[in-house]
Parts: C-alpha cells; structure tokens; sequence
C-alpha cells in the first residue's frame, strides 16, 4: 500500500485566488439566499479575510463541526427540508463559506475550486439574464484562473488570467457547437416552483381609482414588438389587454369570458402584421393590437376581443399576430350581452343625473358622447399621476370636486355617464404608444404605457374606441406620458425623456438584452429548428443534431490540435534536431537538463559514455556553430541531423 | 590551442595567487569588459596581490587608495594648490590618476568620497575646479569592502553596486594551495619580479575584440529569459534591470574571449550569473537568505535555455 502522502500547503498568493474566487461566486447569491445566511456567509468571509491578512491560524476542528451543525439546523429550520431547489442552493453556499475556515492544503483548494464551478451554475436557476450570464462568465474566468494558480504558484496572476482566458477561449466553439445543436426540449430547461411568479407585475383584471398610476410608476418593459414594415402612428397603438365591464361603484372588474367563434366583422384596410416577445406577467391575457383577427396558437379570440393563452404566461413568449387598425366589431352584439355592458351601480347620483340631462338635451347618442368629451376639454380638468384619493362615490367626486386624474379615472367616468345616459359601454385597459428603439427596431412598451380607455357601442356601428383621455391630455396619445403630465411628477427614471445620452445608452442596452433574450433565452426548439434548415439542415431531428454535433466537435479538436502541432513545427529545425539528440540519449538515462548548454551537455556525455566522445563532440560544435554562430543554411542543419541520426547507442540490456 | 597574452597573463598570475584561476579569470573579464570589480571578503585573502599582478601583468601602473572615514574626494582626485614659482595654481593629481586603482575597504569612506570615485569610474574622467580631466585608459578599478564588520561603515548603496560589473569573493584557498604559499617565497616579491605579458596597446586590442564576439538570436533570448525569470518569480524583490542584462552579455563575451571562442555560449552566462547578478538580485523578504552562488545556481535551473 502506498504511504499516505500529504497534499502541499496552500501559497499565501493561492489562498488569496480561492478567497477572491469564493466572493466572486457567492456575491450574486446575496439577492437570492435567506437574509440570515447572506449575513453569516458574509462575516465567514471577512473573519477568513482577515485571518490570510494576520496570517492567523485557522479555526479549529470543533469549532467548524459546530458551525456545519448550526448553518445545517438554520437551513432546516427555513425552508423546513433539505432537498429542493433553495435549500440545496443553500447548503452550497455555507459549505463553500465553511470549506474556506479549513483551507490548507491544495486539496482543500480544488474542493472550493469545484464548488466554485457548481455553485455559479446554480445562478442560473434564479435569473438567465445577459447581466448573471456576463458575471457568471467573469467568475468562471477568475476560478479557471485560481485553479491554474494551484499548478503553478510561482507565477503571475497576468499570466493565470491570460492561461484561464485561452482555456476558456479553446472551450467557446465547443460550447456554440453544443448549445446549437443539442436537441432542445420545450419548456424551461428546470422547473420552477410554482412561488416563483408571485412578484411579477402588469395590468390585473381589476381597475379601480389608482391601479393604472401605480402601475405607471414603474420602468419594467410589458413586452417587445417587431413590426413587419413601417411602426403605425402612435394614435393606432392601442395594445388591448383586459376588457372590464362590470361595476361595484368602485372598482371595474372583467366579466366571464367566452370564445368568439366567428372570424373579425370587417377588415376595410391594409392588415399589421407583428412579432411581440411578451415578458412573464403570470396573466392568461396576450396583448395585441386593436383588433386582432386570428389567435396565435394555443390561444383564443373572447368575444370583447381579448387574447387569452390557455396558461398563465409564466415564461417569455413569443407569438406572431396580425391587426386590423380600421375595424367594425360587435355590430351584431345580442341585447343580453349589451344589457350586461349598461348595468349601474347605485351610488354616484350626481353623475347620474348629469348624464340623464344630457340625453334629454341632446338627440342621439352621438351628440352625448361628445358632449361628455366637450365638457372633459372645457372644464378645467387635469391629467396627473397624482390624482387625490377618491371616496365611495368616486365619480361624482371626480367629475364635480377634484377634477384631477389619470386615464383611468377619466375612463371610468366616461364609461359610467355613458351607462348613464342609456349608452352600452365598458373599458378597455391595456398599453398605449411604446418607444421605438433605433438600434434593432423593436417597439418596447413598459408598464408605465399602461392605459385605460373606453368603447361604447351605437346602433350600426358596433364598437367604438372613445379615449377620454384624449381629450384631457392629447399629448399622452401622441408623444408619450411624459410630455403630457405636468413637470415635476414623479416619473420612472428610463421613462424621461430629457436625458438624451441616458436614452441611446438605454436603447443600446435594451437591444443587447432583447437579442439576448430572443436569441439565447428564446432558442426554443422551435428556433432551433429555424436556425439549422437556414443553414441548410432539413428536417433536422436529435437523431441527425446529435451526429452533426460530434463531427462538428469532432473537427474542432482536430482543428485545436493541429494548431498546437503547428506551434511545435514552428520550432527552429536545429533546436528539433538537438531535442532529437537529447531524446536518443534519454534512453541511456543521459536526457539534456533543461537549463544545460551544450558544450557542458557534451561534457557529461562524454563522462559517462567515454565511447560517445567522439561524435557528441562533432555534433555539438555542429550544433554550437549553427545556434550559437554565424553558421546557416540547409546543407549544416541536414549534417547536424545526419550525425545524431548516426549516432549508435548502445543500450544496455 | 594557440598561447595568446591573456593565457600567460592568467598562467602567472596563477602562480602568485594560488588556485584561485576562476577569480582571476573573472578579473580579467571584467578588466577586458571594460567594467569594474568588487571584491568581497575578509582582510588577507590576496585581494591586494590580486591586484597588483594583474597591473604588473598587463604593463598598467597601479595605485591604491586606503579608504577611511575623514578622507575628502580631494584625497582621491587631487588638488590645485597654489605655486609661488608661477604665480598660479596647480593641479596636483590624486591617486586615482593611474590604470589600476585597488580601493580598499571603500564602505568606510564617506558616502560624499564614494560617490566621487563612483562618478569617475563611470564616467572615465574627474571634474576639479571647473576643469575636466580624462583619466587613464585601460581605467580599471578594483574595490574591496569587508563585509562583517559593518560599525561605522558606509555601506554602498544598491544604485552604486550597480556601476561594479561584477562583485566576486576570494574564499579561502585549498589546503595544497595554502601549503605551496606558506611554503613558497614572499609574494609581494615575486610580484616585484613580474614582467609584463602584454604590449602597450594590446590590453585595448582586446577589449575591442571583447565586442566583436558573436551574440546569437538564441543567446539573447536565454539572457532574456533569465532577466524576465527574475522579475516575475515571487522569489527575488525585484527583478534584473536592463543595464543588469546588457552586463551580463558584456561579460558573458569577455569570458568567450578568454575562452577563446568568438561567440558566446549559454555556459558564459552561467559562469559569469553569479559574479555580474549577485549583487543585482536579492532575495525576496521572507525567502530563506542564500549565498549569491547559491542564488544564482538556482536561478540557472529554474530557466531552460530557449
């Protein structure tokens, strides 16, 4: 049995690598992890800070056998399991802030190096986005790094980087070849607990005074759009969301759903064809321009003309639709489904009598609408996202008392005093506008599009897009929130428009991430299968991908090889035919050391082999002439290699 | 192999300095690499006899200068001192004014008279009174300092160690050489006797030869990589200077000379390594501390010869 051998101390230098490593892994967990553990990790990684700055001596054993057992039983105690996703990530992370209190020897320094390497993968699990996948890459160059400073202790950090880098930049075609061609599944590559949603934010089914503003208030993108051909005007971007139509006085909530069967009334103009990449809002709805014809698959076209996935949208998806801005819907609405879209509340008489003295004045119903919209324009209405907060009978209020809101406020004014005045109406909310981004030309919409508006159905027409808000505030149609609400509300920062440099950074930054997103995160199957007929696969299957894979790889180490070989070639031919010499005498045990010149090589040669001094001397003055001389040229450089090649040795038996 | 004047000048002062042939031969590498030695060791190893028949040897005359805490630059340079006869001021030349100068124990002067010497030898020639005066050519100066006794010493500072080509120590010599000294006749006589090896003239002779001798691609790119070993290992605080570097082939082909090769082989950088790096290099804080032969034989075999 061989001797149990201790593995070598760990440099000072080393030590520093694996701690760097560890912080390098561990930060981005801070967002993730149990407060508790972020905290003890972090104080585990000062304390063994400052035990590489004193030069301290490690904790001992019993000490760390207590603290595996306390980080251990805390884990337990919160997520009350150890196997899943979030506690395993946990243990993870306290054995790799534990292992540092023990490291001493190299071994102890490729246990972390490995850990290191699981644990970034385990990053993954929580965000995929450009940002996790560039740190991540960041971490992996460092680690790569502190595990080639294992190898070599004496050397720079410039030149484990530059190691770590050329490693790394071998692997990269590798990782292409593979992340193409792997036969993909559908779905997210793991499952997500189904917690995992409760954060994500957009429009609900519900609108009642204020949802909309505070939706407003935030930056986050709702969804991208790629036009096929030129964007339409601001004024058609209407992005249907949740039609609600029913009342409490309050809050407008949607009706049950039904699937409409029978195809758009009437298309009068040119189609709008678009791609839109919709962002995870863990909602049924998909949103679409006013009015969608057909649904993408696995959707359905309601009745008030909402898209509606089977699933809540819990992942980023795409999906292709086409638009008719010029549209005659609901001409044929049934009276009980109308009646639905009149029903009242009890309260807000002031509003009610208002609307019933309309109606008396004017003839049609025509003539009340823009009587409703006049009175918006003439009264000293206001838009602002901080409208003051409304009592029980929200619209009177509004409409008598504090005149200041946000669309939905007008919106649902609007839609009451329609009601009111024997008018079918109900309200529409989704997005409106979005920003065009010129660096890839997606149209970008984000929560703070977030609109509200109304329809109101007339005999013959069926239903028709009135904005209130358009009439209060025109700009927020044309030019984007921004402009329309008055200076010095409290807007979302990347929705400012005042900043110009701040813009085309955001543009550019927002084109990486949709690239990002469409071409990495979205390499579905679907787009897998795109990808390789464009290059000139058809009907690839795993079958065919998982060949054409392990050629490709095939021929990258071929390639990878014959580069290194070529990088031998390139040696001088007089130094390949020395090295030829020393190989030959390598076999008598008489190799050139590394560091021997060769007059001295030749010395010891002969000193051990007294029969060899004729010839090593020849070929060493050959040798000495042409690599230490002014001797060149074929003709000496093939005698050089004739002489060693002539060169008898006698191997002893 | 032909019997040029650098084997006889090696050949005799052998006999006088017994069996100390690689000092000797390191000497006159130094002396034909136009550079300067420091010599390091104890009182009584043969420092001053080393000296002195080299001077004798190659036909140079010879000075030496015993360094002490009071003595003024005046002392090695000279003075001007004032002649009644003539009515004007005269140049009285120091002892630095000759071809040899063995400047003894130089840590105990002054560091105003050190860097006074330290300036001539670098530059071959001194600056009194607003006037400059060229010194003697062959100009070779040979310093020794003890270095135990550091009390009240002087001791030179890194960027002046830097202007001595090579620093070498003289070791004490074997027991056969010592019974043949002990033995054998007085030897501040028998230097007396020597005779000249070399004609005036010949001495430059060689150390233009001493550029003449090839340096290959390869070569360079061995005394590159040894310098860039040096500034990269964690083992020494800072690396080898390209002045160290250049010094290093300097000697490397005055060795080649004596050798007679012309060109220079990987072996006479490894002979000359510990000689011109050892007192370049130092180890770094930490670092056990090794003799500079020590050092340098380490040094040699952390680097392949490319």
């Amino acid at each position: 049995m061989a001797a149990k051998r201790e593995s070598p101390r760990l440099a000072r230098i080393q030590e520093l690598w694996l701690l760097a490593c560890a912080v390098l892994t561990l930060a981005p967990d801070a967002e993730h992890a149990p407060a508790w553990l972020t905290a003890a990790v972090g104080m585990t990684l000062a304390w063994r800070g400052a035990i590489w700055w004193r030069t301290a001596t490690l904790p001992p054993r019993w000490l760390l056998t207590f603290l595996v057992a306390a980080g251990s039983a805390g884990i337990f105690l919160t997520y009350r399991q150890f196997f899943g996703k979030d506690p395993g990530v946990a243990l993870l992370i306290l054995f790799l802030a534990l292992k540092l209190l023990e490291l001493r020897s190299v071994r102890d320094g490729l246990a972390v190096i490995f850990l290191c390497y699981f644990l970034l993968l385990t990053h993954f699990l929580n965000a995929q986005g450009i940002e996790v996948a560039g740190l991540a890459m960041a971490a992996l160059v460092a680690i790569t790094a502190a595990l080639a400073s294992l190898g070599h202790a004496g050397r720079s950090a410039v030149e484990h980087l530059r190691l770590s880098a050329l490693m790394l930049a071998q692997a990269a075609p590798f990782m292409l070849v593979l992340f193409l061609l792997f036969p993909r599944v559908q779905g997210p590559l793991w499952g997500l607990p189904v917690d995992a949603y409760s954060g994500m934010s957009g429009l609900s089914d519900a609108m009642s005074p204020g949802s909309i503003s505070n939706l407003s208030l935030s930056g986050e993108i709702a969804f991208r759009v790629r036009f096929e051909g030129e964007i339409p005007p601001k004024h058609i971007l209407y992005w249907r969301g949740p039609v609600l139509r029913l009342f409490d006085g309050r809050t407008w909530r949607a009706g049950a759903q039904q699937e409409k069967v029978s195809p758009p009334d009437t298309a009068t103009s040119g189609a709008i064809r678009y791609a839109i990449t919709l962002e995870p809002h863990n909602k049924h709805w998909l949103f679409a321009l006013e009015m969608p014809d057909v649904p993408p698959p696995g959707a359905i076209i309601s009745r008030e003309y909402q898209v509606l996935a089977k699933t809540p949208v819990r992942s980023r998806m795409r999906y292709e639709m086409r638009s008719h801005p010029d549209f005659v819907s609901g001409a044929d609405e049934s009276g009980a489904s109308l009646r639905s879209n009149m029903n009242l509340s009890a309260n807000n008489p002031r509003t009610r009598a208002l609307a019933e003295q309309w109606r008396r004045e004017s003839g049609d119903q025509e003539a009340v609408i823009r009587r409703m919209l006049d009175h918006f324009r003439q009264e000293s209405f206001f838009y602002t996202l901080t409208p003051p907060l409304l009592g029980e009978n929200s619209i009177d209020q509004f409409l008598f008392d504090t005149r200041r809101g946000f669309c939905e406020h007008f919106a649902s004014a609007f839609v009451f005093a329609m009601r009111a005045a024997g008018i079918p109406a109900r309200i529409v909310t989704g997005y409106q506008g979005g920003e065009h981004n010129p660096v890839d030309d997606y149209l970008i919409v984000r929560q703070s599009d977030a609109h509200a508006w109304a329809e109101v159905w007339l005999e013959g027409k069926g239903w028709l897009r009135v904005d209130p808000t358009a009439a209060v505030a025109p700009n927020r149609i044309e030019a984007g929130l921004a402009s329309a609400v008055p200076a010095g509300e409290p807007l979302p920062f990347l929705v400012r428009t005042d900043i110009s440099w701040l813009r085309q950074i955001r543009f550019r930054w927002e084109a990486v991430n949709n690239s990002w997103n469409q071409w990495v995160l979205g390499y579905t199957p679907q787009r897998q299968r795109e990808v390789l007929s464009r290059l000139g696969m058809r009907e690839p299957d795993w079958k065919a991908m998982t060949a054409v894979m392990a050629a490709l790889c095939g021929f990258l180490l071929l390639g990878l090889t014959a580069w290194a070989l070529h990088k031998r070639v390139r040696l001088d031919p007089t130094v390949r035919a020395w090295n030829r010499l020393s190989r030959k005498l390598a076999r008598i045990g008489l190799a050139r050391r590394d560091w021997e010149g060769p007059a001295d090589y030749a010395h010891r040669v002969a000193l051990a082999r007294p029969e060899l001094t004729q010839p090593m001397a020849a070929i060493a003055a050959l040798y000495i002439d042409l690599r230490y001389g002014r001797l060149n040229g074929k003709e000496p450089r093939q005698r050089l290699r004739g002489l060693i090649a002539d060169m008898e040795i006698a191997v002893p038996r | 192999m032909p019997t040029s004047p650098i084997d006889e000048v090696i050949r005799h002062a052998g006999r006088i300095v017994l069996g100390k042939e690689r000092q000797i031969r390191l000497a006159l590498v130094c002396l034909l690499a136009r550079g300067h030695l420091l010599i390091e060791d104890l009182p009584g190893m043969g420092k001053t006899i080393l000296a002195h028949v080299l001077a004798r040897l190659l036909g140079l005359n010879f000075h030496r200068i015993q360094c002490t805490a009071d003595m003024l630059p005046a002392d090695i340079i000279g003075v001007s001192i004032y002649d009644r006869n003539s009515g004007g001021f005269q140049f009285h030349p120091g002892p630095i004014f000759a071809q040899v100068i063995l400047v003894d124990e130089i840590n105990r002067a002054t560091p105003k008279s050190q860097s006074a010497l330290l300036e001539a030898m670098e530059e071959h020639q001194v600056t009194c009174e607003g006037e400059t005066r060229p010194l003697p050519d062959p100009f070779f100066v040979i310093a020794t300092q003890n270095p135990y006794h550091q009390i009240g010493t002087f001791p030179l500072p890194e960027s002046q160690l830097d202007r001595f080509l090579m620093r070498i120590e003289m070791g004490y010599p074997n027991q056969a050489a010592e019974r043949e000294l002990l033995a054998g006749a007085d030897r501040r006589d028998m230097v007396a006797t020597l005779a000249p090896c070399m004609e005036p003239g010949e001495l430059s002779e060689f150390q233009g030869a001493v550029r003449e001798v090839h340096v290959s691609e390869a070569l360079v790119a061995y005394v590159q990589a040894i310098a860039e070993h040096t500034r990269r290992s964690p083992d020494y605080e800072t690396g080898l200077s390209p002045r160290a570097a250049l010094a290093l082939l300097r000697a490397a082909r005055a060795w080649a000379l004596i050798d007679h090769r012309d060109l220079v082989l990987p072996e006479d950088i490894q002979v000359v390594l510990p000689a011109v790096a050892g007192h370049r290099l130092h180890p770094a804080s930490g670092a056990p501390t090794v003799s500079s032969a020590d050092m340098a034989s380490a040094l040699i075999g952390a680097v392949p010869i490319p």
